[in-house]
């Protein structure tokens, strides 16, 4: 049981790693304003199987490296992770009954509440992009989630 | 769909209450906004959470990099071949303007020196090259591989072989972050080397174009104008091509011309730029011009003041 958890431990921090990494991989041109948020993705993915062990810091972490590697103002992703942390971890009981592509229009919600965050923080710190590409990721990630979702139940199984 | 696994939340022992939980790491973040934007204070502790994701970075660019590698040394030879002879002959085109920017640097120095001010003039450069790393697609910045321990400071000016390429906004200890003169948050003084006429450019978010908002419609600025660096501001050295105008348009009952300029420096392009050092130009250049009548004889003292005094100053406003 201990080492099981810790393994899972693990992987938590790996597949966030493996999102923060991609997240600044550079991009064609064309593709990048489609960039999902993989990180934000994975530490929901985790919050909804084992909310125990993802808790509120561990997503606050991840938006805080996610801050430093792309140079933002500190605290601005941190403070979209940990919401929609809280948000998921307030529905994860309903929401992974759902079926699956249900599930993909909650974590669509969830992604539309994480980037109106950032949207509102950039313009507060003077940063504000008002194009209406800079919403295509909510759409992104939503269509990447039954993808994500059994990705992870393959990694959790083996892990186990 | 999702799968349970056994460890979900006990209805019993949770912990610190989620809600509690929540709002401290809410107000953490908030802080941390307000004194990394408003204060400056976080210098030392983004220093150090830099240095934790500096091996990421890297990790990222190394790909890249291995491949520009493996296609440099395997391609073929005609091809570097007729590189070869390019860049001979673009060497020797560029040779012959030395000489004769050489003999001018030389007069320009003489003549600096009767007034006693020094130009600015680029004087130690670094080259870094980019990081392949994307930062925010709708911000214009780039990583460079020079930081804090090359001497890289905030603030200094980036040039590529072309022209101004940007300014360093942040600076880490292997690395520093540069915004581009493209970048919208950017402005940058700017004069027309053909009238004299002074403004300023300011980003648009295209990589392609800068606009320069402040030139009114009686100002004499026309398409093909090359416009330099002041030097004004102490940011950047005077003299350097920053971009070319490519449209003006003058709407009689406006204030204003609509005026946009095309970057000289390939910003979208180069995967190697310069760091530069140079003596910023004093402050109070006026200062000199006006005790020298006293000092210097009646007939070198007109011809000084025109050639190297900012031609600027009158036909501007």
């Amino acid at each position: 049981m201990r080492a099981s958890s810790l393994t899972r431990r693990l992987l938590y921090w790996a597949s966030v790693a493996a999102g923060l990494v991609l997240a600044i991989v550079p991009l064609p041109d064309w593709l990048g304003p489609f960039r999902p948020d993989l990180a934000l993705l994975a530490v929901l993915y985790w919050i909804l199987t084992s909310p125990r062990i993802a808790g509120l810091g561990y997503a606050w972490l991840a938006g805080l490296f996610l801050d430093v590697l792309r140079g933002m103002t500190l605290g601005q992703h941190a403070l979209a992770f940990v919401l929609v942390a809280f948000l998921a971890h307030r529905v994860q009981l309903r929401m992974r009954m759902f079926p699956i592509l249900h599930q993909a229009g909650a974590v669509m919600v969830l992604l539309a509440v994480y980037h109106f965050v950032l949207f509102w923080t950039d313009g507060l710190t003077g940063h504000g992009y008002t194009g209406w590409d800079r919403w295509l990721p909510v759409l992104s990630g939503a269509l990447l989630w039954p993808l994500i979702a059994a990705g992870g139940d393959t990694l959790a199984r083996r892990a186990r | 769909m999702v799968e349970l696994s056994h460890e979900t939340r006990p209805i019993i022992g949770r912990g610190p209450p989620l809600g509690a939980t929540f709002l401290a790491l809410a107000i953490t973040s908030i802080a941390l906004m307000v004194a990394d934007q408003r204060y400056d204070q976080l210098e030392r502790v983004r220093g150090w959470l830099s240095a934790a994701v500096y091996p990421v970075q890297v990790a990222v660019d190394l790909p890249f990099r291995i491949w520009g590698r493996l296609t440099e040394s395997f391609a073929d030879r005609s091809r570097l071949r007729s590189e070869n002879l390019e860049l001979t002959a673009r060497l020797r085109l560029a040779n012959l303007q030395l000489q004769r920017f050489a003999a001018l640097e030389d007069e320009n120095r003489r003549l600096r020196d009767m007034r006693e001010n020094s130009a600015g003039v680029a004087e130690r450069v670094l080259v870094a090259s980019i990081l392949n790393v994307d930062l925010d697609p709708f911000r214009h910045r780039v990583l460079v591989d020079k930081g804090a321990a090359h001497g890289v400071f905030k603030g200094q000016a980036v040039l590529d072989a072309e022209g101004i390429f940007g300014q360093v906004t942040q600076v880490h200890a292997r690395t520093a972050e540069v915004i581009l003169i493209s970048d919208a948050e950017h402005a940058i003084p700017v004069q027309s080397n053909r009238s004299g006429l002074r403004s300023i450019a300011v980003g648009t978010g295209d990589s392609d174009r800068l606009s320069l908002p402040f030139v009114t419609v009686e100002s004499d600025l026309k398409a093909g104008d090359l416009l330099i660096s002041t030097g004004m501001g102490g940011v950047f050295p005077s003299g350097y091509p920053i971009a070319e105008v490519t449209r003006v348009e003058r709407d009689a009952a406006a204030t204003f011309a609509v005026v946009d300029a095309r970057p000289t420096a390939r910003l979208d392009r180069d995967r190697e730029v310069l760091l530069v050092w140079f003596d910023p130009p004093p402050t109070d250049s006026p200062a000199p011009v006006s005790t020298e009548p006293a000092t210097a004889d009646e007939a070198t003292e007109p011809a000084a003041a025109s050639t190297a005094a900012p031609p600027a100053t009158g036909p501007a406003q």
